[in-house]
């Protein structure tokens, strides 16, 4: 079986000044269809950098990626755009809705760059936004719901366009326990339902949720493996 | 994302800062006002100069002599021998006399314009009759003292009925034998207010010299070569031009013509440079918009908006800008064209070129200035701004 998402020794190197920074230090990962993976490290352990070159908005400096079978290691622009808007879904910490557009033009918005007729979108949006339960806020503006509600827009968004991978960078930072705890058995829902999940998060115990946990530190995978094992280990 | 869906997207974020979008256009509405107002009145003015012109005759080259000082003379018989040497060239002449005196009808006095004529004036100028005839070759033979005249002196001093009566000119008394239709308003003082007499009766009566010679053109298009032909002729006889002049109005409608295109061309250009100067504002605004959407920017990209998606966006924000700029400037023009004409009593309605050219230009100018924003936006890193706080 292929993985959808194959990282091969992937290096990513910046200079600050003389020196030189590996925020990606021969990272190789294969993540399969369905799976359920939380990335976990310390700030600038490089998860956000590995985080950006599995969600196509940054490239490696050395290595090679194949997302569903497709080498995309070395895109241009606007072929990254096209890949992201195919096979991405991102859920973001700070939610990254439009203020001023509405819940459902945002939940469109990436199905409109993939150029899907009107009347198909709204409907693929209306779907979507009745996965996360929102059903009833299409016409609200982002600042009229609670922290819980804008994620759950946002992982709608994501949901929209059935991409291959949803990629959720701190889903929770940014909520209280409780809605956090909404958020993640949402994920679990999602997962249940096939779809596969890369989460990225600095919290051991939001990472233990996932059904397998990669640590990184200093640019390197220094732990694979199942959740469980992945804290006694410890 | 398809143009409209752009467009809509464009209103939006215009409508959403309302004060905003209005004082960026404002460098717009008013440079596509002023080039409006001052091509209107321009056109205007021209339309008013040419038709001025016109009604003196464009077909007509009128030559007076000086020849005070000049051992040559040239009288009404001689231009006469010309004219007919030349009948391929001109279809009439009339030799032109003023004559001032007090016009008087029982004791009522008029201060109407007296002119003596010869029999073809009629056609030189295009008059009709109501009634009554035109001065004949016999009346300026034999110093007939008859007279035709205008439409206001017909009505007011005889209700009508003018043929057949006398009026006094100087003291003369003259039989009228005919009266002009109306060409103007046939008011006091109006090219209706005139009174026409042979020349030969005029040069008696008045005391005076035939002033100039009215040689009206066969074909218009010769006017010059017709012109030509009677300053060689007129040249031959004095060896210098210091004697005589030859009008050619149509030679004036095209100098005033042509300086007031000039003029209009530094008033338009002087114009547009406030449209420069709005164009250079919707820039400035475009790039504040962009560093403050930068995040906006960052989502849409992640989202999967490609360079070309974003620009568009950003463009279409600013042709749109522009656009509704120059639409209100073309109300606003248009407006002030016309109640300005109105005033200084011209038609100064903006013609369709005038709109449709200032619409082109400030859509133009948008997409122009819209473009160093757009694609500043359109290159923006998208992680970079997705953390832009």
């Amino acid at each position: 079986m292929t993985p959808i998402i194959d990282l091969r020794d992937i290096y990513k190197i910046y200079y600050m000044g003389d020196s030189e920074v590996r925020a990606a230090d021969g990272v190789s990962l294969k993540i399969y269809e369905g799976e359920f993976v939380a990335i976990v490290g310390q700030s600038g352990s490089g998860k956000s950098t590995l985080m950006n070159i599995i969600g196509c908005l940054d490239v490696p400096t050395s290595g090679e990626y194949y997302l569903n079978g497709e080498d995309v290691s070395e895109l241009k622009d606007d072929e990254q755009a096209h890949i992201r808007n195919k096979t991405l879904g991102f859920i973001f910490q700070q939610y990254n809705l439009i203020a001023k557009l509405n819940v459902l033009e945002n939940v469109e918005l990436s199905l409109l760059y993939a150029g899907i007729s009107k009347s198909k979108r709204s409907a693929m949006a209306k779907e979507a936004l009745e996965r996360v339960g929102l059903s009833d806020k299409l016409k609200n503006f982002p600042n009229q719901l609670s922290g819980g509600q804008q994620q759950r827009v946002s992982i709608a968004r994501a949901l929209a366009g059935n991409p291959s991978i949803i990629l959720a960078d701190e889903p929770t930072g940014a909520l209280d326990s409780k809605t956090s705890r909404e958020v993640l058995d949402f994920l679990k829902k999602l997962n249940q339902e096939g779809n596969t999940i890369v989460l990225i998060t600095h919290d051991n115990s939001i990472a233990a949720e996932a059904k397998r946990v990669v640590r990184i530190m200093d640019g390197k995978i220094i732990f694979d493996g199942d959740a469980g094992k992945a804290f006694e280990a410890r | 994302m398809g143009f409209f869906q752009a467009f809509k997207l464009a209103l939006k974020s215009l409508a959403g800062n309302k004060m905003r979008a209005f004082l960026t256009m404002l460098g717009i509405i008013i440079g596509v006002a002023a080039v409006i107002i001052l091509v209107s009145l321009m056109q205007g003015l021209t339309g008013e100069v040419t038709s001025m012109f016109s009604d003196l005759g464009t077909e007509v080259l009128t030559v007076s002599v000086q020849s005070r000082g000049a051992t040559r003379t040239v009288d009404d018989e001689d231009f006469y021998e010309f004219y007919a040497e030349n009948n391929e060239l001109f279809s009439a002449i009339s030799p032109n006399v003023t004559v001032s005196g007090m016009v008087k009808q029982g004791n009522n006095e008029y201060s109407s314009s007296v002119k003596g004529v010869s029999e073809e004036y009629m056609a030189i100028e295009g008059y009709e009759l109501t009634s009554g005839r035109f001065i004949s070759y016999s009346d300026i033979e034999y110093y007939q003292k008859v007279c035709v005249i205008g439409s206001y002196l017909s009505k007011e001093a005889y209700n009508g009925n003018a043929v057949g009566n006398t009026i006094k000119v100087g003291g003369n008394k003259l039989t009228i034998i005919g009266v002009l239709e109306e060409t103007d308003d046939s008011t006091e003082g109006s090219s209706d207010d005139l009174i026409l007499l042979p020349y030969s009766t005029a040069c008696k009566i008045g005391r005076t010299q035939i002033n100039s010679y009215s040689f009206c053109v066969a074909d218009t298009d010769n006017i010059s070569y017709a012109e030509e032909v009677i300053d060689n002729y007129l040249y031959n006889i004095f060896k210098s031009d210091d004697y005589y002049t030859i009008i050619n109005m149509q030679a004036l409608i095209d100098q005033m013509e042509e300086m007031i295109n000039m003029m209009t061309m530094v008033l338009v250009g002087i114009a547009g440079i406030s449209l420069l100067v709005g164009g250079i504002g919707i820039m400035n605004i475009m790039l504040v918009s962009v560093t403050e959407r930068t995040r906006e920017i960052g989502i849409r990209k992640s989202l999967g908006a490609r360079r070309r998606d974003i620009m568009r966006q950003f463009v279409i924000e600013a042709g749109t800008t522009s656009a509704m700029g120059g639409l209100i400037g073309i109300v606003l023009g248009t407006v002030f064209s016309i109640v300005l004409g109105d005033a200084i009593g011209i038609n100064a309605t903006p013609t369709v070129l005038a709109v449709g050219v200032s619409a082109g230009v400030s859509i133009f100018i948008g997409v122009l200035f819209g473009y160093l924003p757009a694609s500043k936006a359109s290159k923006l890193n998208p992680i970079e701004a997705l953390r832009y706080e």
